[in-house]
């Protein structure tokens, strides 16, 4: 009988030495190198009754840093109504690629495209890797994080259209938007504590 | 012994079979009439045109409740949501294969301005690349703001010099 989901996070490390304990405010969670990640998941599906998986995203923790982008998967077992929560670091941080999971959870398709869409992050063996989000053919990722909030113009996806209308894909910046409360000088730290990392603006350069 | 004609109404008996107007309000009558919507529902705005449409608020009252799904049979394309990039292409073919005289409301926030949408994914105003006959605000708007801009249209339509325009096409 599988064992619920603090045990499991234990027989997991005891079966795959090479997992480790990730921090964690509400659900256990572990580290895995990406190359285990088909391996570990299907463990985690068969034996240890992790038979559902809710979410599959990517952190993206900026460039420079490496690694650079880290693979979240959320497991649910409905034996035992416990969550999982499944990391794991990408090896190549100019081109990251981890195994798609696909093959045990057909749900997997929609979210890793979504993930390949906005992070650029390449499923191997995926069946169908395309955008789903954005139109094939968009230049960028927009999740990441060298893409400006501002965003980058860019021609329409269809030409035709952009030639008869001569519409394009607009910057379209939050500050002096019509949704900015107190366009100008608000400082952000000041007014949300919680986004430290955003008192700079378009108008106000990053710190260093 | 002549009496003073105290009917109301018109008397094909004692007129005739002939009535004298301007060909713009024949055309423009016709047209107001019964401008038959094409729904471009995309998003939540699209919910508030069913509302519209079903019995409570009755677009059929204007005239306006046939909702043709084919872009040639519409008059009248109601952007009902959020336009993106993606979608911004087939907005424009079927505006294009809607047969003329055509015209368009823009329903809601997004449609008229990309609303709350100031993204890389969101085009900002569908009248970016269509013209846009009336704007309606609202996120989303109540059915008596589209039952309002709907009369506006037609209150437009009425305006139009449309003999000229038909003769000069």
């Amino acid at each position: 009988m599988p064992a619920p989901a603090a045990d499991a996070t234990t027989a997991l490390r005891e079966k795959f030495p090479q997992a480790t304990v990730r921090a964690s405010l509400d659900h256990p969670a572990v580290n895995i190198p990406a190359a285990d990640v088909s391996t570990v998941l299907k463990y985690l599906r068969d034996e240890a009754a992790f038979d559902m998986l809710v979410d599959v995203t990517a952190i993206d923790w900026a460039e420079g840093v490496s690694p650079r982008f880290t693979m979240v998967y959320h497991l649910l077992s409905t034996t035992y109504h416990t969550y999982l929560r499944v990391a794991a670091d990408c090896v190549n941080d100019a081109e990251p690629s981890v195994p798609s999971v696909v093959s045990l959870w057909p749900g997997a398709n929609w979210h890793e495209r979504e993930t390949y869409d906005m992070f650029g992050i390449k499923f191997e063996g995926h069946p169908d890797l395309r955008r789903i989000l954005m139109w094939d053919g968009y230049p960028h990722f927009p999740l990441r994080k060298e893409f400006p909030l501002a965003g980058i113009e860019t021609p329409l996806p269809d030409a035709e259209v952009s030639a008869e209308t001569g519409a394009n894909l607009i910057a379209a910046p939050m500050m002096g938007g019509p949704f900015v409360a107190a366009p100008g000088e608000i400082n952000m730290t000041d007014a949300e504590p919680r986004a430290k990392d955003e008192s700079w603006t378009e108008k106000r350069e990053k710190p260093e | 012994m002549v009496t003073a004609n105290s009917e109301l109404a018109y008397n094909s008996k004692i007129e005739g079979e002939v009535i004298v107007t301007k060909a713009d309000a024949v055309i423009n009558w016709i047209r107001t009439s019964s401008m038959w919507p094409m729904p471009m529902g995309l998003a939540c705005c699209a919910i508030e045109l069913m509302g519209v449409g079903a019995s409570r608020f009755d677009i059929a009252r204007f005239g306006a409740e046939v909702m043709r799904f084919s872009p040639r049979q519409a008059d009248c394309m109601i952007v009902a949501g959020t336009v993106t990039y993606k979608m911004a292409a087939a907005v424009r073919r079927i505006y294009d294969q809607m047969s003329s005289p055509k015209w368009v409301i823009a329903m809601g926030a997004c449609a008229s301005t990309g609303g709350m949408y100031r993204s890389y994914a969101v085009l900002q105003g569908v009248d970016r690349i269509i013209p846009v006959d009336v704007y309606v605000s609202g996120c989303p708007p109540r059915p008596e703001a589209l039952l309002d801009a709907l009369i506006k249209l037609q209150a437009k339509v009425k305006r139009e010099p449309s003999a000229k325009n038909l003769l000069s096409a």
